[in-house]
């Protein structure tokens, strides 16, 4: 469970990033990559915490979901896994570990005002 | 100015104070010529006696060191101490993982200069250490035959993360009937072309290998 610290990891940066544009923030736009590593659910539910007693208590956090993608050095492009059970490419089957997306845990835009 | 509520872009990766001290410490690392494993595996896969068979057996040959997480008390360092190399307890009290600051403070006052290899042992966890870099050349991630072959697709993010997969305590293999080509199989499946000892620390069986694998390591 190290959702916490990237809760406070993201209302710090969201605080940082408010402050230096003198606004106030409704909602925090976030991607994240099915292997980031972090669970979207408890995230979430860390994140009200993680905003308790800040200028960003009652803002939204909205999660973009982003797939993995890897490079399938067959089809010399950019493909879909099998699963994140079998990181082959789904469209001819060659085994590739070249991840090209799906490590991303980025605040990509806020939702502000004044 | 207007008070109406808008989009405003931003673009910036949550963990970037982690992997800023990361990029540091690689870059320390690399000035000093010493080369960083670290190791990732569930509780009880057998990091610490791993770690401590790793650094008495280079040691003839090689300069080592390691540091060693843990939620509490100091044992692991205390077992660790008994390969005389020097070794560091980094005790991270509730957080399940290690993060590249916790690397630095603890290396604070080392030479790194007089090394050859530097060990870190991360927290027994097979989830929260992959999202942190930690400046490491190589991430080890330990499965124990005893904890079954489908923990590689029960946990893909972490061996996707790692560079090197050990498969420990191969001496209880019949025992507890792990059926290695399935476990291979799936190590291969989550990371394709993925290097794999297998070996026990009990019986020395596979560490040559593998200690020959460290050693090409560090001239490449």
């Amino acid at each position: 469970m190290h959702e916490l610290s990237i809760a406070l990891s993201i209302v710090e940066l969201v605080q940082e990033e408010a402050e230096q544009r003198g606004v106030q923030v409704n909602a925090v736009h976030l991607k994240l990559g099915a292997l980031a590593g972090v669970v979207k659910e408890s995230l979430l539910f860390s994140y009200e915490m993680a905003c308790d007693d800040t200028p960003l208590k009652g803002s939204r956090l909205v999660i973009e979901d982003v797939p993995v993608a890897v490079f399938c050095p067959h089809c010399g492009g950019q493909r879909s896994p099998s699963s994140m059970q079998l990181f082959c490419c789904a469209e001819c089957g060659t085994p590739t570990p070249d991840v090209v997306r799906g490590k991303e845990l980025e605040v990509v835009a806020l939702e502000v005002e004044g | 100015m207007s008070s109406e509520p808008r989009l405003v872009e931003v673009r910036k990766n949550v963990l970037k104070q982690n992997d800023l001290v990361a990029r540091r410490l690689r870059e320390r690392f690399r000035a000093a010529g010493v080369f960083v494993v670290s190791l990732v595996s569930s509780p009880g896969s057998g990091k610490t006696a791993f770690l401590e068979k790793t650094l008495s057996l280079l040691q003839p040959g090689y300069r080592v060191a390691a540091l060693v997480g843990d939620l509490a008390t100091e044992n692991d360092a205390e077992r660790l101490a008994r390969s005389r190399a020097p070794v560091k307890q980094i005790t991270t009290g509730t957080l399940c993982h290690l993060e590249a600051a916790m690397v630095e403070k603890a290396l604070e006052g080392w030479d790194l200069n007089r090394l050859d290899f530097l060990f870190i042992e991360n927290v027994g966890n097979l989830v929260c250490p992959s999202s942190y870099d930690l400046g490491e050349n190589l991430r080890l991630v330990l499965l124990s035959v005893t904890e079954g072959e489908d923990k590689p697709i029960k946990y893909p993010t972490i061996f996707n993360s790692a560079d090197v997969a050990i498969v420990t305590k191969v001496d209880l293999a019949a025992a507890v009937e792990f059926d290695w080509p399935a476990a291979h199989g799936n190590i291969q499946a989550v990371r394709p072309g993925m290097p794999v000892f297998r070996l026990s620390v009990k019986t020395s069986e596979g560490m040559e290998d593998y200690l020959e694998f460290l050693a090409s390591q560090l001239v490449a």
